[in-house]
């Protein structure tokens, strides 16, 4: 056994805990309590079942299953839960995190080695929490030249930005954390912020490596973003709407890719850009310029970039998924809530418990989330994929591909869709 | 007082603000154990001057105080994984000092040895320049599928990479039992894997438009500038030693040498990877001409005296003509060891090919130059 974690003893553990009960009472009480009143006073609190919900009953509740439920989902009801867990930061930061996993069993099953195998007994995959905790306790360094504050502020704008656009994101039908009548302008307005926080990040670190990383970052993005946007438009000229929860109901009978392959290719291919991912990794190409744009960043400055990056690349594949793919619109394969629960309710030994608050979530929205979750996550699987099988090309090939050929290609794609749209094949809001 | 003339890394130069002067290495992860630097205006290289020296060990010099056979383990050291053909030349010139005959089965041996170890090298050699263009699984096939051919020379010589197998006077043990039917498997499999690396590197359009016309080396400068192996050969001058100046029983062996024109970057990254195929058909020749019993070795007496004299005796390694003159004065101790070292002569070139290119073609066109670092410093 290693000195630095000794065998573990319950007893010693049970011990300690007893030699502080005093502080543990005593800090519970100083804190615990004004923070009840503190709750007390100014939030509002909802009305269940015609009882106000003060911490006491809520406390008081959480014994009884049968009325645990109406608190749960009337915690459900709050922006809290949509920003925090599920249409938001929690859902994509779960997905983003089995995205890692994945990109790294598969990248390595495709080069003939392992990948990660110890951490966590079962195939590695306490791998990604390990090298989390290790950048968490790893010391940040900045460079003594760098412009402090910006330098500090980028990795947390990127982490922001890119939670913004997670935000932005229809997972389920009515899941959304924003649902904007001007979502898709409001998503290019998001992939605008990136470049800029990019080269800011670049220029404050005052070093050579990052800055020419943050310079080749801006050349992609900025002449990337024009045949990002003009693919999306055939899908907007088709639906009639900016708005991405109504642009995925239109796809309830087809989904777009059906008629503008040209603008998902333009897309795939313009968000792989996006995303610094092989073969477009310029701003961060190791055998050039070290880590490009991330060269000096640390410890967890450096996992937050990360964190945004993957962050990003679920919110890009989600977007593919809502504007070509149809989103959350899929054969109905999630079986319906067995009703005698209501009716019946559970028969627990000698006890009948009923839940008459149930079903939490709708069928609907847990088949729409199924159809969605399994269409982003194949979507990220191809944009890993290149990973294994591309070398990075070069900032004049990459420019050339950007100016020439995909914005040509979008505009054939703009001409697809009104050619579509005045034969009166296809109109605002599906086959007319 | 007229002024000094300073060499040209140390002269004054006219400050300008477009020109950004980048230190590429020592630590950087697209240089080796050496320094390039390079001033670029805006994606363009205007000035390359490649620094080697940081891991100068004194070879030659420390050659001067041992003995002919002591000199075996410190003389691999410079290209520890291609160890076998650097001590190839020192071998042979020091057998020709001492007088000695060699036996048939150990020239042989010597060969497939010699051939093993060019594909090992050019295997490292190739996952790095993968990696170098940003292709992580060309990175990890050929680290992979050099195993095999580590194996075999595990089984033949005892050691993984530093086997010091070559001696004055033949070779340090015979085979062991069954060598050729496990060699001839494993050297058939491995020219099968390397076949495929076709499909996922040698034809994958990123990379051709990628290395293709850049860093061009022209027949006349390759010439010139006196470079050697792939990069000669890249450039369409066929030159190899083995077929040129035949060593030991390369001339009995069947094998052709492949030379490409354009001499560019693809070229040079391409030519060792065919090489190797010859490589494995080398060995399999070796293996049936290959006299199937007899001794491997001369006797040689305690601390051998050379005859007074030089010599310079030069082998094809898995980076070019690699030469070693030694200068005997009737002692035990060689008076001057001096390697000419292929990396070396390479490296010359590198300014030459960068001056105008792009920075994104940095690492494909210094690594194509089939350069070793710590070969070069010796």
């Amino acid at each position: 056994m290693s000195v630095i974690a000794p065998n573990f003893k319950l007893s010693e553990f049970v011990k300690s805990i007893l030699d502080n009960i005093f502080w543990i009472l005593l800090i519970l009480t100083l804190i615990g309590l004004p923070a009840i009143q503190f709750i007390l006073f100014y939030i509002e609190m909802p009305v269940i079942n015609g009882e106000l919900l003060t911490p006491f009953l809520a406390l008081t509740w959480l014994a009884d299953p049968s009325r645990s439920i109406p608190i749960l989902k009337a915690f459900m009801a709050t922006d809290l839960f949509r920003i925090a867990a599920f249409p938001g930061f929690g859902f994509a930061a779960l997905i983003a995190a089995g995205t890692i996993f994945v990109e790294r069993k598969m990248l390595a099953k495709l080069q003939l080695r392992v990948g990660p195998f110890y951490c966590g007994k079962v195939e590695g995959i306490l791998q990604l929490m390990g090298d989390g905790l290790k950048l968490i306790s790893k010391e940040i360094i900045i460079p003594a030249k760098a412009d402090k504050p910006i330098f500090w502020a980028a990795p947390v704008l990127f982490v922001a930005t890119a939670a913004a656009f997670v935000a932005l994101i229809p997972v389920a039908p009515g899941w959304v954390v924003a649902d904007l009548d001007v979502g898709l302008l409001a998503v290019f307005a998001v992939i605008g912020f990136f470049p800029i926080i990019t080269i800011l990040s670049a220029w404050s670190a005052n070093s050579k490596f990052p800055f020419i990383g943050g310079i080749r970052a801006l050349y992609q993005m900025v002449s990337f973003e024009i045949p990002l946007i003009l693919s999306l438009l055939g899908v907007v000229i088709l639906t009639g709407t900016l708005n991405l929860s109504e642009i995925t109901a239109s796809q309830s009978s087809f989904p777009w890719i059906i008629f503008l392959p040209i603008g998902a290719i333009v897309f795939f291919i313009t968000m792989l850009a996006e995303l610094e991912r092989i073969p477009f990794d310029l701003p961060e190409a190791e055998s050039e310029i070290v880590a490009g744009w991330l060269t000096e960043f640390s410890g967890m400055m450096y996992g937050l970039v990360q964190l945004g990056t993957y962050l990003k690349l679920y919110s890009f594949a989600a977007l593919f998924v809502v504007l070509f793919l149809g989103g959350w619109n899929g054969p109905m394969i999630w079986p319906p809530f067995p009703e005698e629960i209501i009716t019946e309710g559970i028969e627990l030994g000698p006890v009948t418990a009923q839940f008459p608050g149930l079903p939490l979530f709708s069928q609907e929205m847990l088949n729409g989330t199924v159809w969605f979750v399994l269409k982003t996550v194949g979507v990220i699987f191809f944009i890993l994929l290149p990973r294994g099988v591309f070398p990075r090309i070069r900032v004049d090939m990459l420019l050339d591909l950007g100016w020439k050929k995909l914005i040509g290609l979008a505009f054939v794609n703009i001409f697809i869709a009104l050619g579509l749209l005045y034969a009166g094949i296809l109109g605002p809001g599906g086959i007319l | 007082m007229s002024s000094p003339t300073l060499p040209p890394g140390l002269a004054i130069q006219k400050a300008d603000e477009r020109i950004m002067t980048l230190n590429v290495g020592p630590q950087h992860p697209g240089s080796g154990h050496m320094r390039i630097i390079v001033q670029i205006d805006g994606d363009y290289i205007v000035a390359c001057d490649p620094d080697p020296g940081y891991v100068h060990r004194g070879e030659e010099k420390m050659a001067e105080y041992r003995n002919y056979t002591l000199n075996v383990p410190h003389l691999e050291r410079p290209v520890i994984h291609d160890s076998c053909n650097i001590l190839y030349p020192y071998v042979l010139a020091a057998e020709e000092l001492l007088g000695l005959e060699i036996p048939e089965r150990a020239k042989y041996i010597r060969v497939i040895a010699s051939e093993l170890n060019r594909c090992i090298y050019t295997q490292y050699w190739l996952a790095i320049y993968g990696i170098f263009l940003g292709h992580s699984t060309m990175f990890m096939w050929p680290a992979g599928d050099r195993e095999l051919l580590i194996d075999l020379m595990e089984k033949m010589t005892g050691a993984r990479v530093t086997h010091s197998y070559f001696i004055p006077g033949g070779i340090r043990n015979d085979l062991p039992a069954n060598f050729e039917d496990v060699c001839l498997r494993q050297v058939n499999y491995f020219e099968k894997r390397i076949k495929e690396y076709a499909d996922v590197f040698y034809n994958n359009p990123i990379l051709i438009s990628r290395t293709e016309n850049t860093g061009v080396l022209t027949r006349e400068n390759a010439i010139k500038l006196g470079t050697t192996g792939s990069v000669l050969r890249a450039s369409g001058v066929d030159y190899d030693v083995r077929k040129k100046e035949p060593y030991d029983v390369y001339d009995e062996l069947d094998f052709e040498t492949n030379v490409m024109k354009s001499g560019d970057s693809y070229a040079r990254s391409r030519i060792p990877w065919l090489d190797m195929m010859e490589s494995c058909r080398i060995i399999r020749d070796a293996l049936q001409k290959m006299p199937k019993s007899g001794s491997v070795r001369v006797k040689l007496k305690p601390n051998p005296k050379g005859e007074i004299g030089s010599v310079y005796k030069r082998i094809e390694s898995g980076r070019g003509a690699l030469g070693c003159y030694i200068v005997s004065d009737k002692k035990v101790e060689p008076y001057r060891v001096k390697l000419s070292v292929p990396s070396f002569r390479n490296l010359i070139a590198l300014p030459h090919l960068l001056i105008g290119e792009k920075l994104g073609n940095m690492p494909s066109v210094y690594w194509s130059l089939n350069y070793w670092p710590v070969e070069a410093d010796r």
